[in-house]
């Protein structure tokens, strides 16, 4: 990264790293939620499908807001993660990943559904009376056709992550080093004076970064297609 | 033994069925589109819940709503050949056999080397599955519930959605499938040719009941069979047992009932067995033992019944010694002749319009 200065490529790096956490935690919740919206019948189906897209509507700050409420140090859920498993998250890029996940899970939800929708379910059957259990036919044959999906929701909520701005900054601060990813180094440089060649140039990267996410997902959902014969 | 009833009711479409098929066996659930046959045979391989039935199979009760019992569909040891295949697409022709061969729950009886020689999958094993044509997609389809070491195949109009040559690329597999392996059949279909080729019982079904059932023999002359087949195709179904061969002419020598067939079909052997479809339309009926005719067949034989048919003719239903064969005359015939229960025919049929099916 020869033409980015020392603060701009720590920005990226952990941009990379807390969207990565990002995506990994919020996979296995999200392909769970996707399941039960599909699948499932239940009362109040309606109502977790409004809540799961909740931070598609808020203002990122109610949701950063939130998770300082829930995951504080004081918090209900935040005070027992400290106490019982040493988990930080005040202030840290596991929180910034946290904050992430929340923002980008409808996005990852909503692909996964689209494409859980479009597995043909006779093959499930089929797979049934082949004598695969409910486990073996979703591993086997539910998720290998869902994945597509899995994929392209997985590449658009990294893509979204790296952008995500308002819940990081109102949850754990803009700590360079550990929570100041790109959107926030942006805004800091510019706060700065002399800082607006350092604010274009994060700014092109951001749209690098966007739009080689957006491609890289479309590519990879063709190559899925074909691979399928569709 | 398979033992089937069941009774389910959906919106205004309502399954009433009931039948038996003695195993070894395959059994044609035959009707019109839409008259119940796939429900029914989704019911028996548990994908289907019916509000109350029995599925028994020899001594396992695979489904007993008046004793709780309802064996899960992965665990009822049912192949299932959908109509429309239902090979999975992210896997080659051979994973998807693997498939369900890793998954078998008893020790396997029919191997992957002896189902890929009896289908002739060699060639595709290793294409992707869209890549076959129709029937071989449906080869494949059997193949894969074959290896699941099925105790019952239940064959959802397997050739339903294949043009006619198609249908000849899998049809004989299905034969040697039956010949070859001893595994009881339900096979869907609403072609009578297919259930003439394949099956040895045959079921009717009508809006959701099951109306008639019997051996295809007896089956095939069934009035409410013959009017979904239409007049054209009516005809006794025999079985007959190759005598021999005819050695001035050629023909094979074929006892059916107390009378004899000669047809052409090279190469059966003394005791094969064969079935010969006497179609009503291509029976000629003689009051005396012909003579001077070209005809090569003459069945002496009863008549037991006189019936109205289509326009103006008479279906005379005759008895060959055990064996019931229908023959359309003009009602102007059945007068002159004076055709009634009791009196003594002939009935004559051409070679040429028989076409011998081994079985």
């Amino acid at each position: 990264m020869m033409w980015l200065s020392a603060n701009e490529s720590e920005a990226l790096a952990l941009s990379l790293g807390v969207a990565t956490r990002s995506v990994l935690l919020s996979l296995p919740f999200a392909l769970l939620l996707a399941w039960v919206l599909t699948r499932k019948q239940f009362p109040g189906r309606t109502l977790l499908d409004a809540f799961v897209h909740l931070p598609l509507v808020l203002p990122p700050v109610v949701v950063g807001y939130i998770l300082l409420v829930l995951f504080g140090a004081r918090g209900p859920i935040g005070g027992w993660l400290e106490r019982v498993l040493g988990i930080e998250l005040i202030f840290t890029r596991n929180g910034a990943a946290l904050a992430t996940a929340v923002m980008s899970f409808p996005l990852m939800v909503r692909a996964m559904r689209i494409s859980l929708e479009n597995v043909d379910r006779g093959l499930e059957d089929a797979a049934r009376t082949l004598g695969a259990s409910a486990f073996d036919r979703f591993a086997t044959i539910t998720l290998p056709l869902m994945l597509p999906g899995v994929l392209a929701g997985a590449i658009t909520a990294f893509s979204a992550a790296l952008g995500e701005f308002g819940a990081i900054i109102t949850f754990v601060s803009n700590i360079p080093g550990e929570t100041r990813t790109l959107p926030l180094a942006l805004y800091t440089a510019l706060q700065t004076p002399d800082g607006d060649a350092e604010a274009s140039r994060l700014a092109i990267l951001s749209c690098v970064l966007g739009l080689g996410g957006l491609l890289l997902s479309e590519w990879f959902a063709r190559r899925v297609r074909r691979m399928l014969g569709r | 033994m398979l033992q089937v009833a069941a009774k389910k009711h959906r919106g205004a479409f309502s399954l009433d069925a009931k039948f038996e098929l003695p195993t070894p066996g395959v059994v044609a659930l035959f009707g019109r589109s839409g008259c119940g046959k796939t429900t029914l045979i989704n019911v028996i391989a548990g994908l289907l819940a019916a509000e109350r039935g029995r599925v028994a199979l020899d001594d396992a009760v695979l489904l007993d709503t008046d004793r709780d019992i309802d064996v899960p569909p992965e665990r009822r040891r049912i192949g299932y050949v959908f109509q429309d295949a239902r090979l999975f697409p992210h896997l080659k022709v051979a994973a998807n056999l693997r498939y369900a061969f890793k998954r078998a729950a008893v020790a396997p009886f029919v191997g992957l080397e002896q189902v890929v020689d009896l289908l002739a999958l060699g060639p595709l094993m290793l294409r992707a599955t869209h890549e076959l044509s129709g029937g071989e997609r449906q080869r494949v389809a059997i193949g894969r519930a074959l290896l699941s070491q099925p105790s019952l195949l239940l064959l959802d109009e397997p050739l339903a959605s294949l043009d006619a040559s198609r249908r000849e690329e899998v049809l004989p597999y299905l034969e040697s499938l039956r010949d070859q392996l001893a595994i009881p059949m339900v096979y869907v279909s609403h072609d009578f040719d297919e259930v003439l080729r394949l099956a040895t019982h045959l079921v009717l079904m009508e809006s959701g009941k099951t109306v008639a059932q019997g051996d295809l023999g007896e089956m095939s002359l069934h009035p409410r069979v013959r009017a979904i087949i239409g007049a054209d195709a009516v005809g006794a179904i025999v079985d007959g047992t190759v005598l021999g061969t005819d050695s001035s002419s050629g023909l094979t020598r074929v006892q059916v009932g107390l009378g004899e067939l000669k047809v052409r079909c090279a190469g059966a052997l003394p005791g094969a067995k064969l079935r010969v479809q006497l179609l009503a339309r291509d029976l000629i009926v003689a009051t005396e033992a012909p003579r001077h005719l070209s005809v090569r067949n003459s069945l002496q034989g009863v008549v037991t019944s006189v019936a109205n048919d289509v326009e103006d003719s008479d279906l005379i239903a005759i008895d060959i010694g055990g064996i019931l064969i229908m023959a359309r005359v003009t009602k102007a015939a059945t007068s002159e002749l004076g055709l009634a229960p009791g009196k003594a025919v002939w009935a004559l049929v051409k070679t040429a319009s028989l076409r011998p099916h081994a079985i």
